[in-house]
């Protein structure tokens, strides 16, 4: 089939989603959607397996809820791309704002350049096949993967400028987050502790880089080593200790 | 030096000459109050007791006796044996205390101040037994006008888009209490309760098991900060969607489920890792003001095509009435407010003895806010929070509610019997915890029967309150507050409430 056009020029969110959504009850496989300027919500709680391709900048929450489809950006991305996602791939070329993949629990999310605070909040991983990938190109702000309770967060910080952000992983409980270069104890969260990265994890991330690589027709071989600080929960039980009863 | 122990809160006594050893007691407290001797003697640790009242109501002899506090102290009027007591447990542990239940402070109850009205000789009072009562309720925005044409075939046209609305036969509907906190045989009592009396329960935080799925048009699917089992089937399956903000027995602070209660079924029914602390904390981290409190409402609206409703749940605070206007400008369906005596399995006990105000105050505040603002049909306003009798479900409604949502009655009316310890892990009567052999306690076909008479009984009541105060209809006591006369209220609440002393 071919790929179905839509354009998005002054077009509210929702007939643009119904638009989507017809088309893919149709059988696209490929949807591309051009002119998009600030639509939230795009492809939100959509499942399939299609393909779409959307030129411009979306708006907030893109892919929420979204479960099995791929969104390629060829623009930046508002707030929370991939929020409570299911399942499915959304592909950034260019930077994201704050809470990317909150939530997230399963599917994948790259993002070429930089995004805002919070990255990866929330995350979890559960059963089989429930895994969430957040990979980002360049940098992250503070607060990443607070809350984390599951799946991988990697930041390559491509342009050479290591990790600068705060609070990382406060209140992590599972999940690993993975930085290129060094962390300084002062930049980690309550409940969050550095530990080696070692050839073991580079073999279990080095899928995720070749996958961002190819995306952003980037060498991956620069990105092959150990040269990570790898952030991970202190205790699965973080708040135990807390509490007395009454 | 030692701080020594504090005395024990209950006393357990068996009647020798009653007791026959069947040793039901041993077998039914899971505190592990009781032990069988080798000589078939049973001992007795009441230290343990929670005052659940599980042997009791099994004892076949009567012979068991629990009375409370049986050790005095110097009577105090500012430090009583609760404060002394918890200042004893927080110099030992230095740790926040744990609680269960709601609010358990002496405050005034404001229902009981509160008078409902009769009719006598100018109009008439109707007899429900003759005249049909309406108390089904619709849940969900409410068009400002309708635009109506006529056809030249002379049909009735209606032009104006309606919202989706819940459709409940009675206007009490079972609360929030997850999968986790509560274990499934409560839920699928709850469940079925709620699909025998035509009204909806809420899956709390926890998601939707799939033995809930038979029951899922009568479910309130939740989305609270940490979205446990939120996905799009997840979704897709309420009848409606609520946002939890906020909470009446811990406002401000988010929900908690220990590792130790994350088994493998909570774990997938949940989507999280087993075995881990199930953390939501109080903010949602992608709402930092109304604004983003709309875009979540739209994206859950938008992910479900429109379909749905969409409730957002705020605790009873300070300025709640501002809170709820921002709320129903922003898409949402109805706004649950949560008074402060609502109950939780586990809550900080300063914040659910101290932080909150009473739900009667709220909901009359929350009503007038809307009103003055002539935007009360763009919501429904549910009322939550210690609700124990169909009086108080009669007068939530004259304060202002369109329906309530009840949740320690119903658990009460399954057998808890308010002991407060549910972020134990160990009810006895099977309700708050995921403990095989005591979740099998729980027969769901039998406790589902008792949550349905429940609730019939308290709507059948209704309709005898509504009757006797002249009214067929609920929506004509709906913030029908000259309905209400206060006894022994100050002036401050009664212009809150703007409801008149008795005798004006
Ligand atoms: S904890 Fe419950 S079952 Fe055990 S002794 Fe006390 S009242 Fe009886
Ligand atoms: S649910 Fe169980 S543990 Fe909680 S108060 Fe009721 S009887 Fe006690």
């Amino acid at each position: 089939m071919e790929p179905v056009h839509i354009d998005a020029r002054a077009l509210h969110y929702t007939p643009l989603n119904q638009q989507i959504r017809k088309a893919v009850s149709e059988g696209a496989t490929e949807i591309i959607v051009d002119n998009v300027l600030g639509q939230r919500f795009i492809a939100d709680g959509l499942k399939g397996e299609v393909t779409i391709r959307i030129n411009g900048v979306p708006g907030g929450d893109l892919g929420m809820f979204m479960s099995g489809p791929t969104c390629i950006v060829k623009g930046n991305c508002d707030h929370a791309p991939g929020n409570t996602m299911d399942n499915g791939k959304i592909v950034i070329h260019g930077s994201a704002g704050d809470a990317v993949a909150h939530s997230m629990r399963g599917g994948k999310v790259f993002v070429r350049d930089d995004i805002g605070y919070r990255g990866g909040i929330h995350m979890k991983e559960y059963g089989t096949g429930h895994k969430p990938i957040l990979v980002i190109g360049d940098n992250a702000c503070s607060f990443l993967g607070e809350y984390m309770a599951g799946g991988v967060i990697i930041v390559l910080s491509k342009s050479g400028n290591t990790f600068g952000g705060r609070g990382v992983g406060s209140g992590i409980h599972g999940g690993e987050i993975i930085l290129r270069g060094e962390l300084k104890e002062r930049q980690l969260g309550v409940g969050a502790k550095i530990t080696e990265f070692t050839e073991k994890d580079l073999e279990k991330i080095s899928p995720y880089i070749e996958e961002f690589c190819a995306y952003f027709e980037i060498d991956p071989e620069k990105y092959l080593d150990t040269r990570y600080t790898k952030i991970v929960a202190s205790s699965s039980r973080p708040f135990a200790g807390k509490y007395v009863w009454e | 030096m030692s701080l020594g122990s504090v005395p024990l809160k209950y006393r357990i006594q068996i009647d020798r000459q009653q007791c026959m050893q069947c040793m039901r007691c041993v077998d039914n407290c899971s505190y592990g109050v009781f032990r069988e001797e080798d000589d078939g003697n049973i001992l007795i640790d009441s230290r343990k007791c929670t005052a659940c009242h599980r042997c009791i109501s099994m004892c076949p002899r009567d012979a068991i006796n629990l009375s409370e506090r049986p050790v005095d102290y110097r009577s105090h009027p500012l430090w009583t044996p609760e404060a002394r007591e918890d200042v004893i447990n927080q110099s030992r542990s230095g740790r926040i205390v744990l609680a269960g239940m709601g609010n358990a402070k002496d405050y005034p109850i404001i229902y009981d101040r509160l008078v409902l009205d009769a009719c006598q000789v100018t109009n008439p009072s109707i007899d429900p037994l003759r005249e049909p009562m309406e108390l089904r309720t619709y849940l969900g925005q409410k068009p400002s006008k309708l635009d109506i044409r006529k056809q030249e075939n002379g049909d009735i046209e209606l032009n104006t888009k309606l919202s989706p609305n819940l459709e409940l036969q009675t206007p009490i509907m079972i609360g929030h209490m997850s999968y986790g906190a509560i274990s499934l045989n409560a839920q699928l009592s709850l469940a079925k309760a709620a699909a025998k009396t035509g009204t909806y329960m809420g899956t709390g935080e926890g998601g939707l098991h799939k033995d809930i799925y038979p029951y899922q048009d009568n479910m309130i699917v939740q989305v609270a900060s940490g979205r446990f089992g939120v996905d799009i089937n997840y979704l897709e399956r309420g009848a409606a969607i609520e946002i939890k903000i906020g909470q009446g027995a811990k406002p401000g602070i988010g929900g908690h489920l220990p590792g130790e209660k994350v088994c493998t079924d909570v774990s997938c029914t949940r989507m999280i890792p087993a075995g881990s602390d199930a953390i939501s904390p109080a903010p949602h981290h992608d709402i930092y003001s109304i604004e983003d409190l709309a875009q979540l409402v739209r994206g859950l609206k938008e992910a479900t095509e429109w379909k749905k409703p969409v409730f957002v749940k705020i605790a009873a605070v300070h300025n709640v009435a501002a809170v709820a206007a921002g709320i129903a400008r922003s898409s949402a369906d109805a706004v649950v407010i949560d008074g402060f005596r609502g109950g939780t399995g586990a809550s900080p006990k300063v914040f659910r003895d101290n932080v909150g105000i009473p739900i009667e105050a709220a909901i009359a505040s929350v009503d007038q806010k809307l009103n003055d603002q002539g935007i009360r049909n763009k919501v429904s306003v549910i009322a939550s929070g210690g609700i124990r009798n169909s009086a108080d479900i009669a007068k939530s409604i004259a304060l202002g509610a369109d329906a309530v949502y009840i949740g320690t009655a119903a658990l009460i009316s399954m057998g808890c019997r308010v002991c407060g310890n549910c972020y134990r892990g160990l009810c006895p009567w099977g309700i708050a915890t995921q403990r095989e052999d005591l979740v099998s306690r729980l027969d769901p076909e039998v406790e589902s029967e008792h949550v349905a008479n429940l609730i019939n009984s308290w709507t059948l009541e209704l309709s005898e309150l509504m009757g006797a105060a002249g009214i067929n209809s609920i929506e004509s006591l709906r913030g029908n507050r000259s309905r209400l006369r206060g006894y022994m209220l100050d002036e401050g609440t009664l212009d809150v409430l703007q409801v008149k002393p008795v005798g004006a």
